[in-house]
């Protein structure tokens, strides 16, 4: 049976077909500004990739903040849901799924089978997800993608004191001024990030296998933010931002 | 961020009573308040207002701490050495070189409020450049009960400003603006600033003119800030002070949703923290020299 | 005269986290910073009653503005205990919002 995960995010869109279990494919669109048109894009692109026909999609199951504006799916998963579902999948052993997106952190405690027991977000406030580093990247003038590369360069931690994506952003420029070292504060940035996520994987405890997912696990920065925070290793699938479409794709094949 | 724009500028001046002669005064005190945003200066002969500045703070407070003191005494021939007592509040306060002595401005704002004011005040609200502040007082301006939100940028001047330069509106209009609407749109669902902004250009990219986004801010903004003020217990007279008391957009919203309205006053509305150390001084001064 | 209730914390997109401190009940006997696992309060002279004698407890400065994740460890969303601080607190002087 094959099916599409649909994973409408803040600022994208990812779809991934799958079949027995098997991603078949999956593509990524900017959620835009119309947010419809972006999913059947996404769709669109992933049908082409795999060969395939709408007609041949057996189930479509949606997800994400804008799992309700699905134009085609008329079921739905919870973010949560489809972070265990998709990262079991992909790991086993994993007891904790770490998600992180520009608006939204969340932390899922689950068991072997993919089932949710837990879970805690970060919500609501740009300081404690992605929007967090992207504004700090703009205020160090570095594209966000080399936001965790140039933060690995650091050899000293810095204290950040603003705990408000607004306030911070002042509060970098206050630094550059000071004329410390672009890449200190960066690691100031990913580290006060990683610090409030944390936190909120607390509320759950923590358990191994620890898994990160999300946009921000594509941040190197980020990911060495969390494990000295966690003081373990986390576990970074091969395509952290998919592994919501992958969870719901799955539980389209119940 | 957008240092080259000048949207978020507001006017910064000074004034001094030219009625009044400080070499008469038996004794001379000042208040600096030192915000993240702006700076004040205020001096008093005897308790009674005799100059102020108000200005954009620089990089560093004790500058910043020299520039408002220097810039209220321009004009008056007074120097800091004929100061008897001055007073740091504010974010700053530990940083003016000059100070006697460094005292918060939960303190010091119901004590400048009820100067401004009078003693009927009961409850201030104070939103400076970085921070609410939500202050219960007696009739002497002496403080029972008070919140500080300094954490978050929703509620606060720099919530403000970054619509100003969104819309590309000078902050100082933003107020009439937002209350030129005929109607009250629904305030934008996110508190948090960031996530406002971008909820605001959807919605202008959807047609919307920037008085309705303006309004569903300052909206917004009002609601918010009166759960805050709910924490300490709302008890009339209510006054604001602060940078955002001369936002009419947030103070009239304010005021339909308390059902009260905010008392007036001849005074800057930004002085209160400067106005209230320099009482602070005046009395320390006083109390001093009784020995 | 003594403030009556100091409520240290903030507001955030998240929700209302503030922990007041009744100030007329608290004596500054410091019995909450030990019982704090996490250093929450410091006990001292008030900053924001220059006439006080006595000290009192506060929140400090380190952790003011980031009690909702501070607090987090102390405050499961199933099986709440009674908060350590409360419990140390003999004049019940400490209350939190969420």
């Amino acid at each position: 049976m094959i099916t599409a995960g649909i994973d409408i995010g803040a600022k994208t869109v990812k779809v991934v077909l799958a079949e027995n279990g098997r991603i078949l494919a999956k593509s990524l669109v900017p959620a835009g500004i119309d947010t419809a048109a972006a999913t059947r894009q996404a769709l669109d692109e992933a049908l082409a990739a795999a060969g395939l026909t709408r007609e041949k999609i057996e189930g479509f199951k949606a997800t994400g903040t804008g799992r309700k504006d699905c134009p085609f799916a008329d079921e739905e998963i919870t973010e949560v849901g489809a972070a265990a579902k998709g990262m079991v999948h992909l790991l086993d052993s994993c007891r904790r799924v770490i998600d992180v997106g520009a608006e939204e952190g969340r932390t899922v405690r689950c068991d072997a089978n993919g089932k949710v027991i837990d879970f805690a977000f970060n919500e609501k406030c740009a300081a404690g997800a992605g929007a967090f580093a992207e504004g700090m990247a703009r205020a160090l003038q570095v594209p966000l993608e080399e936001l965790g590369p140039l933060s690995l360069t650091s050899e000293q931690a810095v204290q950040m004191n603003a705990q408000c994506a607004v306030f911070a952003e002042s509060e970098v420029v206050t630094l550059i001024h000071a004329k410390t070292p672009r890449q200190d504060i960066a690691r100031a940035v990913l580290d006060a990030v990683a610090s409030r996520i944390i936190s909120m994987v607390r509320k759950v405890g923590f358990e191994k296998d620890i898994a990160l997912i999300g946009g921000m696990a594509r941040n190197p920065g980020f990911v060495e933010g969390m494990r000295r925070g966690l003081e373990t290793d986390v576990h970074v699938p091969q395509d952290p931002e998919y592994v919501g479409a992958l969870g719901a794709a799955l539980a389209a094949a119940e | 961020m957008s240092e080259k724009k000048e949207f978020w500028r507001w006017k910064e001046y000074r004034w001094h009573d030219e009625a009044m002669d400080w070499k008469q005064a038996d004794i001379i005190s000042a208040g600096v308040d030192i915000g993240s945003v702006s700076s004040q200066a205020a001096i008093l002969l005897d308790g009674k207002l005799y100059a102020f500045s108000n200005q954009r703070t620089g990089f560093d407070s004790p500058q910043s701490a020299h520039q408002a003191i220097n810039w209220a005494m321009e004009g008056t021939g007074l120097s800091l050495d004929n100061v008897h007592f001055a007073v740091g509040t504010g974010y700053g306060r530990v940083n003016v070189p000059f100070a006697d002595k460094a005292i918060t401005e939960i303190a010091c704002h119901p004590r400048g409020g009820n100067f401004m004011y009078g003693p009927s005040v009961r409850t201030i609200l104070d939103m400076g450049g970085q921070d609410c502040k939500a202050i219960r007082c007696d009739q002497r301006g002496k403080v029972e009960a008070f919140l500080m939100n300094d954490k978050c940028a929703a509620g606060t001047g720099r919530g403000m400003e970054v619509f100003a330069d969104l819309l590309s509106i000078s902050i100082e209009e933003v107020g009439q603006l937002s209350l030129s609407v005929k109607e009250e749109p629904e305030p934008v669902s996110s508190t948090c600033v960031v996530f406002a902004k971008s909820e605001a250009s959807a919605l202008l990219r959807e047609g919307w003119p920037k008085n309705r986004v303006l309004a569903a801010y300052c909206s917004a903004m009002a609601h918010r800030v009166v759960t805050l003020l709910e924490r300490i217990e709302v008890e009339k007279d209510f006054a604001i002070t602060g940078g955002i008391a001369k936002n009419a957009g947030v103070v009239k919203r304010l005021e339909r949703e308390l059902g009260l309205e905010a008392l007036q006053s001849k005074y800057d509305s930004q002085i209160a923290g400067a106005l209230g150390g320099a009482l602070f001084a005046q009395a320390l001064e006083t109390k001093r020299r009784r020995g | 005269m003594q403030i009556m209730i100091a409520n240290y914390g903030y507001k955030d997109g998240s929700g209302d986290f503030f922990i007041a401190i009744d100030t007329d009940k608290c004596d500054g006997c410091g019995d909450c910073v030990p019982a704090c696992p996490n250093g929450v309060f410091i006990v001292g002279e008030d900053p924001n009653d220059p006439l006080r004698d006595e000290p009192v407890a506060m929140v400090g400065e380190e952790h003011r503005k980031k009690l909702k994740y501070t607090c987090a460890p102390c405050k499961p969303d199933h099986d709440r205990p009674l908060l350590p601080c409360i419990q140390a607190c003999k004049p019940s002087a400490i209350s939190h919002s969420w």
